[in-house]
């Protein structure tokens, strides 16, 4: 029993080490890929819009890997370029709704006044479905694009802001914080210089874990047809059209642009809990 | 009865991001427990006592991992072995609320589900004898006092007519009367002809029940003295030990400065070295545990006798 | 004390009325918001769509009432109230492009999706809290890894995209369901049978279901992994307890309630999820109809829409608030107390 006990539980821990250490590894290639692909996609820009009419409704060969529509376009050229679109509005939305919730989260925690304003913000953009906020925010922008960034980037923040808020209180009771409060350092200046460097872990986590999140959302709502205009070559867009083709049979439309923006999510989900991980000390013990 | 052999208990642990390292919570400890016999493993808080009840009832988190061997009856006790016994001949009483399940009534969980009406009469007859009324059983663990909790847990055991209690803990947060109160208790478990083996942080409450004391400090046993050699600190034999004896009000109420070793930091060997003011060159080699004086003791110093 | 024990007493009405207080509150800024988000837009109804589609076929006093809302002499503030008024005395409005009034075609769309959504909520509750359960009970195993990643996949899946798929394989490949539509074309909505609803809302339900079930998972598995390493099941193992019963007796009866609350939470989440699913089965619902009005500029439709969604959510949070505060002694018996 003693032999047995012991080797079972040290291949185990081994196991552990090298999960920890696989995770990483992959977090770091999915970074290069995601990288290679929104190059990719700047690069191949004016290819994913090339019509060529001899060479239209393809299904996937060696040539075209994933087809080509009804106006003879590369359907991997324009995957490529969609995603790419994709995660650099995520990189935009996330990282303006990072600092909007890091701004409100040390706000909320420095005042009690401004903590009642921003809990109740919280509350209505919580309270309407996000999808149709997406859809009044992109009404009231009058849609494309902007439409689409400006809906993003004000209704991630909220979860986040309301992590970062709980962690500022925490610093707030800490010894040095008061003591800059009391050598009559300004609130700016606390929340500055004493609380931001603190939340910068949990704030980079938040905007991974963000970015799925933000990238989905940028795809449905253009989907819908509120999001970026027809003719980028955005995957929402790309899936729209693509629904008109379904009955005819022609599903690798559909297929190949869907399953690439799937994956590209999952890179940045296993980003983000790599980078949680790491962050985490909680998960140390893993 | 119980025989624990050589038992070790490591963790494995993140160090920063790559390194993971094994930390020794208990090294090296053996004891064993007669039938009738009270023994307690005496230390301080934190010490990680805690983990040699969960190695003996095999029950160790799934990052630690164990050494040495444990004997019941005579028999090595395998993990089939303890899934027969577990709850029935061997039972735990466990160190705080935490142990009971929050959202169920505290007669549920002392019947242990068995909603029979003789698991129940039972249940109550445990209760009452710990002078807990048929209204205990409607309650929630939150609403049980520090003292009503104790009594709650040992019933748990009790109902099974255990053959050997473990019992972790069983005294802090308690006022003195109160906490000599359980300790009789057990007592009484111990004069039906249990064994029992109680964990503490409490020497003088040890000393008041117990029928031999082991000393723990630094992830291991240092000495097994019987509790009447604690009356007389010549008859004591390892040096922490004495000690002890020293801090203890009535003796003088000297403590002893420092801090004890844990988990990676314990110095190769003598645990008790760096705070030991009769240290010298081979302390700091290994030490084996020897019999001295009808008792053990993990020093140099004392002649086998 | 039996009183309280059910968790039925004063306490417990006192904190409904707080929280409807919150809920009307909640609501009059939501529809606040909503409000100042569509009067921004650029893109005005009256000459965008009334002007276009509506305005040959409506009534001079239709198109007057209209002016009154969204006239652009008259500020947004008074604008707001005198729609909140209507509104609140159940006048919705005339829907510009259903030609009907608001409340009427909210009430037909809101059925349609209900339907939908309830057999979402309680298929992608009841398999996840399963699936959870199992994987985090059985921590490390093969199981658990399976279940893991599905819950990854489907998180990072956009719900549209596996509708578009279901619809390509079940509808278009093998022929089972029909490709659009939740009740047959020309059908009065009344004249529609249980299982015509069942037949076409079962793909937009298995899609929504689908995509659902990986929150649910992910969360009752954390927790189960909580409550096996806590010191109450530690103790129920030292007591001889079988797994199953571990697990059955503290493990459900620790974790139902918290997941009760994440999927009431999840309404939101469910609902916009509705909006894409629909849109690709053209399912007649609400979330169908808020995209057509958003689309269309349908302003008092986009708007009731909005006011009812966030009810909905509402009602969710508030349902599972209740049930925790009814449910769990250690609140029910605390207020009692109180």
């Amino acid at each position: 029993m003693r032999k047995d006990c012991r080797t079972e539980k040290q291949n185990r821990g081994k196991g552990c080490r090298n999960r920890r250490v696989f995770l990483l590894c992959l977090a770091a290639l999915f970074l290069m890929l995601l990288a290679g692909i929104t190059l990719a996609g700047i690069v191949e820009a004016d290819a994913a819009l090339t019509t060529d009419f001899s060479r239209k409704n393809l299904a996937p060969c060696l040539e075209y890997p994933f087809g080509t529509d009804w106006m003879g376009r590369d359907m991997f050229v324009r995957t490529l370029a969609g995603l790419s679109l994709s995660i650099r509005i995520g990189l935009l939305t996330a990282g303006i709704s990072s600092v909007i919730a890091l701004g409100l989260g040390i706000t909320a925690a420095l005042g009690k006044y401004a903590d009642g304003v921003i809990g109740c913000m919280i509350d209505v953009v919580m309270g309407i479905p996000h999808m149709l906020l997406l859809v009044l925010i992109s009404f009231a922008m009058g849609k494309g694009f902007w439409g689409v960034v400006t809906g993003i980037s004000l209704t991630h923040w909220t979860s986040l802001a309301r992590l970062l808020r709980a962690e500022a209180l925490q610093l707030k009771e800490s010894q040095y914080v008061k003591i800059a409060g009391k050598l009559g350092k300004g609130p700016f200046y606390i929340a500055w210089k004493h609380m931001t460097p603190h939340l910068l872990p949990q704030l980079l986590v938040g905007v991974v874990l963000m970015f799925p999140h933000a990238i989905l959302h940028e795809a449905g709502i253009t989907f819908l047809g509120f999001g970026l205009s027809p003719e980028q070559p955005a995957i929402g867009i790309i899936l729209s059209e693509s629904m008109s083709y379904l009955s005819m049979g022609r599903w690798w439309l559909a297929l190949f642009p869907g399953l690439l923006l799937v994956l590209v999510v999952i890179m940045f989900h296993v980003i983000g809990n790599a980078a949680g991980s790491v962050l985490d000390p909680g998960q140390a013990h893993r | 009865m119980l025989e624990v052999r050589n038992l070790s208990v490591s963790f494995t642990r993140y160090e920063g991001v790559w390194r993971q390292t094994k930390q020794w919570a208990v090294r090296d400890l053996s004891l064993n427990v007669w039938a009738g016999e009270m023994v307690a493993v005496v230390g301080s808080s934190g010490s990680g006592k805690s983990l040699l009840a969960h190695a003996v009832m095999g029950l160790l988190p799934y990052n630690a991992s164990r050494d040495g061997e444990i004997y019941y009856e005579g028999e090595l006790l395998t993990e089939k072995r303890l899934r027969e016994l577990r709850g029935r001949e061997v039972v735990l009483v466990p160190q705080s609320v935490s142990y009971l399940d929050p959202l169920m009534r505290v007669g549920e969980q002392v019947q242990k589900g068995d909603k029979s009406p003789k698991a129940r009469e039972r249940c109550r007859q445990v209760l009452k004898r710990y002078g807990l009324g048929k209204e205990t059983e409607r309650l929630y663990p939150f609403e049980l006092s520090g003292g009503m909790t104790r009594r709650i847990l040992i019933s748990t055991a009790v109902q099974e007519k255990p053959r050997l209690v473990i019992a972790d803990e069983p005294t802090p947060g308690l006022h003195l009367e109160a906490a000599r109160r359980v300790m009789s208790h057990f007592r009484e478990i111990v004069d039906e002809g249990a064994g029992v083996l109680v964990i503490t942080h409490d020497l003088e409450l040890a000393l008041l029940v117990a029928d031999r004391i082991v000393v723990f400090y630094g992830g291991t046993n240092l000495e097994e003295a019987w509790a009447e050699d604690f009356a007389d600190e010549k008859r004591l034999r390892h040096p922490y030990t004495k000690a002890l004896f020293r801090a203890m009000p009535q003796n003088g109420f000297h403590p002893l400065p420092g801090v004890q070793p844990y988990g990676r930091e314990l110095p190769e060997g003598c645990v008790f070295a760096p705070r030991c003011g009769e240290c010298e060159a081979r302390c700091h080699e290994p030490v084996y545990y020897r019999s001295v004086r009808g008792g053990m003791v993990r020093c140099w110093k004392e002649q086998s006798g | 004390m039996e009183k309280t024990e059910l968790g039925i007493g004063p306490g417990i009405v006192r904190f409904l009325a707080g929280k409807c207080l919150r809920g009307v509150l909640l609501l009059f800024l939501v529809s606040g918001a909503a409000f100042w988000l569509v009067s921004m837009s650029p893109l005005d109804p009256l000459s965008a769509n009334v002007g276009q589609t509506a305005m040959g076929s409506m009534s001079q006093e239709q198109i007057e009432k209209l002016q009154t809302y969204w006239g652009v002499g008259a500020p947004p503030a008074k604008r707001f109230l005198s729609w909140a008024g209507d509104f609140f005395r159940g006048d919705m409005g005339v829907s510009l492009l259903y030609r009907q009034p608001v409340a009427r075609v909210i009430r037909v769309k809101l059925m349609n999706s209900l339907w939908l959504m309830a057999a979402a909520w309680v298929i992608s509750g009841a398999v996840g809290f399963g699936l959870g359960i199992l994987a985090g009970v059985k921590k490390g195993s093969a199981a658990d890894r399976v279940i893991s990643a599905y819950a990854l996949v489907t998180a990072s899946t956009p719900s549209f995209w596996l509708a578009l798929v279901f619809l390509m394989i079940f509808a278009v490949w093998l022929g089972w369901f029909p490709v659009g539509l939740s009740v047959p074309i020309g059908m009065e909505a009344a004249g529609v049978t249980l299982a015509d609803r069942i037949w076409h809302g079962f793909l937009p339900a298995l899609t929504l279901s689908v995509t659902g079930i990986s929150n649910i998972a992910l969360h009752t598995r954390e927790k189960m992994i909580q409550v096996m390493e806590s010191d109450y099941v530690l103790f129920a193992r030292a007591r001889g307890e079988s797994t199953g019963r571990i697990v059955w007796q503290h493990g459900v009866r620790n974790i139902l309630l918290p997941a009760l609350t994440l999927q009431f939470g999840s309404v939101s989440e469910i609902f916009g999820g509705s909006i894409l699913v629909e849109q690709v089965f053209s399912y007649p619902g609400l979330g169908q109809a808020a995209v057509t009005a958003g689309l269309g500029s349908d302003v008092p439709l986009l708007l009731a829409i909005t006011v009812i969604s966030a009810a909905i959510v509402f009602v969710g949070n508030l349902a599972a608030d209740l049930l925790y505060q009814v449910v769990d002694p250690r609140l029910s018996r605390e207020r009692g107390r109180a």
